[in-house]
């Protein structure tokens, strides 16, 4: 019993360690796909607050990410500083998050994921054909990278901190956020909407904060992916973001806390681990996923769960 | 005496069905009211019309004075007014611990509270209290999903006495509890009754148990109320006898 309570922390600090020390050991490209991992992660937890918990479909948070990565590129090459870009991204987000919402009081399940589908590629064709905003299909170049208390982050260790640091604040705040009340009727909303109403669980207003908070996190993601990359266009952010989020989210465990830590992990680094298979990677993977779906409903995070309820005796 | 509860003249029409046919009655504080009939009497309809879930074609609704008429479920319950469903409904995936909390935690506090206050929104001792009286301490860390029917049963109506309501709705309380577990579910109505103060609305078939907990009873058929009274006077009605087994 004891060894079972402490293997939570212990692998927390195993994590943290490897985190912090692993980039030490890498070069450019290693620390880039790391600093992607983070980015990716945080955006995948706002979908996973979104489906995971409150059970909402959403085919929608690559464009999110896109929303915060445009309001974070355009201000800060007007000369604006990172954190404003932050603040006007994700103020955005819950925006233009929570009228998404509102299709989801009407449809549910895979209706909503065309609607959501929808909105995506209509965020995509704003971005893409408002050029005198977005720089239409030339994108925006030459995004800076932040001064963090006066420290520069030009070194790409140093930004990697920067997107770490920025993880483990977002994990630490949805930590606070789930465990709360809102958390708890996020999942009495996917468990039985029904019953939560009849509870005095207002579930309008839940979808709609759902939706909200989930693609502002996602945004968010957005206005640390833009100084990471420096140059973006509209085209990392049509449906293909989306689905891969939704792959990180499902294969990492849907409404496991920490299954987008891992399903973020294998989506970044799977491509290049299968970079000698070629062509053939995106076979691999659609392989991996089919075979999570089919026997491991609770995604990856599910193997660690059925590891500790098998030990477990059986209640009366 | 002025009534706690109200219904006056309540319809519900599904194309050219009527299915419930201008129903008044209305209920003191305190009081058990069953309400009986065969199937398709309308009786789920009925509570589906008073609770929100579907609108009525006419007729009003009134509760402690107001009108609640056409009111959303939720806005319903934090007025205190609780329900359970003719099925079970409860949250499986979430403990039973958990299902109790979200089942008060809406009733009292704002959003910024609920979301910047502790983790248990203060009810704490409520769900041990609850737990306790109900006899489901020792689950309150199992996943809702894994008890046992009549466990899942006792969950479902313990939640809706979380918030501790003055008027309940019960559709159907003993349907597939066991004989021993529905003696058990009667006293524990009785006692909510008399120690809470709460009043009962219930759907039931199971005759006898109507019998032993209400002290009056309406009798619907084909949409509309055909008889109210004492249980046993209700029992005697021919008309009722007829509902039952006439064609």
């Amino acid at each position: 019993m004891s060894a079972g309570r402490l293997a939570g922390p212990a692998i927390g600090l195993a994590v943290t360690i490897l985190l912090l020390l692993l980039p030490l050991t890498l070069r450019g490209y290693g620390i880039y796909l790391m600093s992607l991992w983070a980015v990716l992660t945080i955006a995948a937890m706002g979908l996973n607050l979104t489906l995971g918990y409150a059970g909402q479909v959403s085919l929608a948070q690559g464009a999110f990410v896109g929303i915060g990565a445009y309001a974070a590129a355009l201000l800060t090459t007007a000369g604006w500083p990172l954190a404003l870009g932050m603040a006007v991204g994700v103020g955005l987000g819950l925006i233009v998050g929570w009228l998404l919402g509102y299709p989801a009081l009407r449809v549910q399940h895979h209706y909503l994921a065309f609607v959501t589908l929808g909105a995506n590629t209509l965020l995509f064709l704003v971005f893409r054909n408002e050029d005198w905003l977005t720089g239409g299909v030339y994108g925006i170049p030459g995004i800076p990278r932040p001064r963090i208390f006066g420290l520069a982050t030009d070194d790409p260790l140093v930004f990697y901190y920067f997107c770490l640091a920025m993880l483990l604040l977002v994990t630490l705040a949805l930590g606070l956020l789930l465990r709360s009340p809102w958390g708890r009727a996020f999942e009495a909303l996917r468990e039985n909407p029904v019953r939560a109403e009849s509870l005095g669980i207002d579930t309008r207003r839940y979808t709609l904060l759902a939706f909200a908070i989930g693609s502002a996190v996602g945004s968010l993601a957005g206005t640390v992916y833009a100084p990471l990359v420096q140059y973006i266009d509209p085209y990392p952010f049509a449906l293909g973001m989306s689905l891969n989020l939704l792959l990180m989210v499902v294969v990492g465990g849907s409404g496991r806390f920490f299954g987008p830590w891992l399903g973020a992990a294998i989506a970044v680094l799977l491509p290049e681990w299968l970079r000698f298979s070629e062509g053939l990677y995106l076979v691999f993977y659609a392989l991996l996923v089919i075979l999570v779906l089919v026997f491991l409903p609770g995604g990856l995070m599910g193997i660690a769960e059925r590891l500790r309820l098998g030990r477990r005796p059986v209640a009366g | 005496m002025s009534a706690l509860f109200e219904v006056e003249g309540l319809s519900r029409r599904f194309g050219g069905i009527l299915a419930v046919d201008s129903v008044s009655f209305s209920l003191a504080e305190g009081e058990i009211l069953g309400i009986i009939g065969p199937n398709g009497s309308g009786k789920s309809t009925l509570f589906n019309c008073i609770l929100g879930q579907l609108r009525p074609t006419a007729g009003r609704v009134r509760f402690a004075g107001r009108d609640i008429t056409g009111m959303r479920p939720s806005a319903l319950a934090r007025l205190g007014i609780g329900r359970t469903f003719q099925l079970l409904q409860i949250f499986p995936g979430l403990e039973v611990r958990a299902n109790l909390l979200a089942a008060g935690q809406e009733h009292r506090g704002s959003m910024a509270g609920r979301l910047f206050g502790p983790p248990d929104a203060g009810l704490a001792e409520e769900v041990e209290r609850m737990l306790a009286f109900f006899r489901l301490a020792h689950l309150a860390r199992e996943p809702a999903g894994s008890l046992s029917y009549g466990q899942q049963k006792l969950l479902d109506i313990a939640m809706a006495f979380m918030a501790g309501p003055r008027l309940v709705f019960l559709d159907e309380p003993a349907g597939g509890v066991n004989p021993g577990m529905l003696a058990e579910l009667g006293e524990r109505l009785r006692l909510l009754n008399r120690e809470r103060g709460a009043s009962f609305v219930l759907i039931e078939h199971n005759i006898e148990f109507v019998m032993g907990l209400c002290s009056r009873v309406l009798v619907m058929a084909e949409g509309r109320i055909i008889a109210e009274g004492a249980p046993e006077a209700v029992r005697a009605d021919p008309e009722v006898i007829e509902a039952y087994l006439g064609g």
